[in-house]
């Protein structure tokens, strides 16, 4: 889950990270009469809001509502501005970046410190950035020399000390995939302050922070009603709606499709279901996306295809399915599930290449 | 030969009284699997499937000398269920729950490496010695004894592999499902390095998908280190950027990790790749015939 700007730097506060003065509205009336220097930026889970036009400045409360004005309502590459940050002006004197990612290769957490801050830091040189994995229950004492020299630094060790140790400590305690300072400004005043903050929380690890706050995503109201049924669910452009389960042969499904001319229409990933309500609420969302064909292909392991073969016998019943489908069932239970559908006049076959070609001619015919 | 797994680990499943655990221990009981021990805290003196049940891993090891353990436990629970094995002195564990917080992960897998214990998982189906054991959640009726060595990101494609080779004639010596997530314990190249030694395995098959980098290094790894032939198929060739198909791994983002460059590393290394699953057995016919 990625958090808004506002909402990343109130966690940062909380951990000690300094960040400019600010507030937050969703309204130009909200606008302190008294401000200065400053600027408005968008409040959106998408990045190159700058670019998009979602970052203004402003020297006074007029031309501070003004600007306000301007972005919220934007649109911002599907997403829409319903709020805005408004911060004090810093005075750059630097700008650099550093952030704590999830190194997969090694398995281990990483943190990213650059020279050049304010672009993308794929596109920073690899030789301005330095690199330092970091050991679960680990201190950070012993790079912090590194780090200060590196981003030559020298005489703020204690605040790089600081900032290192507090970033870390929050990416552990919040279970983060990634927390980024971008750009982390030194200011003329000689401090560093962090201008931007992203943090993206591990999804798996919600349940242990009822804390933080549930943004909703940009998601299709569909794909909002999957999520909240915990199915994986993604519309695509095609007639053929897939119900399988596992990501890999859901994908594969998709491209066995496209060998015979058919195209996916909605995505749908069971997972490791093994309950026949789920499988039920599936074909629910399926119906309601309004695909020319359904094709469900099931190999079961966890998931039993008999609890497959039952849920798509009561769906076909209480949904009223009228869509021409095609099931292919494998695996754990197949026979039975095989008995179970054929009874109630479903047939299956066994093979994907068929299944996928008679699915591509159902959607052409 | 097989790697990792045979008939003589002594297998602890931890969860043995649930749904899963109970299902997938009769299963692997008529694989072959020399299940010795189940572990539910407060359920010791039960027994499943002929399974003697205890209350921790400290005893379940201490009565049945058991080596290998496989996890059914809720994802929150999965960090203290692994410590608890790790620390009762198991070599090779299975971690099959999804949706394990990836810290949890960083965390066992530190321990594991540092004591010297395998894991495999989280989020994955585990493997399968044809003929030997089965330590996992795929289904027994697909696996056939044979000389091909296949490993996997993805759970349930697996078990399409698998079985294309199994009705194409062709047999495996180990499957392994190496599981989803974007921290796992054993990675593409641990299981290529044990395939390469295993006078066992003739050839492999590499199943990867989008998202990650993991097929790009195993394809540096394959240049470099391995004599044995090797295919693959990367699954989401179709899949449209941008959109997250399922898995935490399979995002597709800033023109990496997409299948296309996948195959183009693969294809650089020798590897022949694959449109679809269902072509693989062809192609190891092809790749063994060159050999």
């Amino acid at each position: 889950m990625k958090l808004l700007e506002h909402q990343a730097k109130e966690l940062f506060r909380e951990y000690g990270i300094p960040t400019p003065c600010g507030y937050l509205v969703d309204n130009p009336n909200d606008v302190d009469d008294h401000i200065g220097d400053s600027v408005i930026k968008a409040q959106v889970l998408i990045g190159g809001r700058g670019k998009a036009g979602g970052i203004r400045f402003a020297n006074d409360a007029e031309s501070a509502r003004e600007e306000v004005r301007n972005v919220l309502g934007m649109d911002i590459r599907g997403f829409k501005v319903r709020r805005v940050l408004i911060e004090e002006r810093l005075h750059i004197a630097r700008e650099l970046y550093m952030g704590i990612a999830i190194d997969r290769s090694r398995g281990l957490p990483l943190l990213l410190a650059s020279k050049e801050g304010g672009v993308e830091i794929e596109s920073v040189k690899d030789e301005l950035i330095g690199r330092w994995h970091l050991v679960p229950d680990d201190k950070t004492d012993g790079i912090v020399n590194e780090i200060t020299s590196f981003l030559a630094l020298n005489g703020m060790k204690e605040q790089v000390a600081r900032l290192v140790e507090s970033l870390w400590r929050l990416f552990w305690d919040k279970d983060c995939e990634l927390v980024e300072i971008n750009p982390l400004v030194v200011r003329k005043e000689g401090d560093m302050v962090a201008s931007d903050a992203k943090i993206i929380i591990n999804d798996d690890a919600l349940f242990r922070h009822p804390e933080l706050p549930i943004e909703e995503e940009d998601l299709t109201p569909l794909e909002r009603r999957a999520r909240d049924k915990g199915i994986a669910f993604v519309q695509l452009d095609g007639g053929i709606g897939v119900i399988a389960n596992g990501a890999g042969l859901t994908m594969s499904t998709l491209d066995t499709l496209s060998l015979y001319g058919g195209k996916g229409g909605v995505f749908l990933d069971l997972g490791g279901t093994d309950d026949v309500a789920q499988v039920v609420e599936a074909f629910r969302l399926m119906v309601d996306a309004s695909p020319k064909v359904i094709l469900v292909n099931i190999f079961g392991g966890i998931t039993k295809c008999d609890t497959v073969a039952k849920g798509i016998v009561q769906a076909k019943e209480s949904l009223h399915i009228s869509y021409p489908m095609v099931a292919r069932i494998k695996g754990v239970n197949e026979t039975e599930a095989r008995r179970i559908l054929e009874e109630n006049g479903i047939f299956a076959l066994q093979d994907l290449d068929r299944a996928c070609r008679k699915a591509s001619e159902l959607e052409a015919s | 030969m097989s790697v990792l797994l045979d008939e003589s680990n002594r297998v602890v499943v931890q969860g043995i009284t649930g749904h899963q655990g109970q299902f997938h221990t009769e299963a692997m009981l008529k694989f072959g699997t020399n299940v010795v021990a189940g572990v539910t805290p407060g359920k010791a003196g039960q027994k499943v499937h002929g399974v003697e049940v205890f209350g921790s891993m400290t005893d379940a090891v201490r009565d049945t000398g058991a080596d290998t353990s496989i996890l059914f436990v809720p994802a929150r629970f999965v960090k203290s269920a692994a410590k608890e094995a790790m620390d009762s002195g198991i070599q090779l564990m299975v971690i099959v729950s999804e949706h394990v917080p990836v810290h949890d992960s960083i965390e066992i897998i530190q321990i594991a490496k540092s004591q010297g214990v395998r894991i495999v998982g989280p989020n994955c189906p585990g493997l399968g010695s044809p003929g030997k054991a089965k330590l996992g959640i795929m289904p027994n009726q697909i696996f056939k004894e044979g000389t091909v060595g296949l490993v996997s990101r993805s759970g349930t494609l697996t078990y399409e592999v698998v079985n294309a080779l199994t009705e194409a004639g062709i047999g495996q010596s180990t499957c392994i499902g190496i599981g989803g997530d974007p921290i796992v314990g054993t990675s593409f190249i641990d299981v290529l390095d044990l395939f390469q030694n295993d006078p066992g395995t003739s050839a492999v098959v590499l199943i990867g998908e989008i998202g990650g980098t993991a097929e790009e290094e195993a394809a540096e790894f394959i240049m470099k280190n391995l004599t044995k032939p090797v295919c693959a198929y990367i699954a989401g060739l179709t899949a449209p950027p941008g959109k997250r198909m399922g898995h935490a791994g399979a995002i597709i983002s800033r023109g990496r990790g997409t299948a296309k460059s996948k195959v183009r590393a693969l294809e650089e290394a020798g590897v022949k790749v694959a449109n679809v699953p269902q072509e693989i057995p062809k192609l190891v016919k092809e790749i063994l015939n060159d050999a």
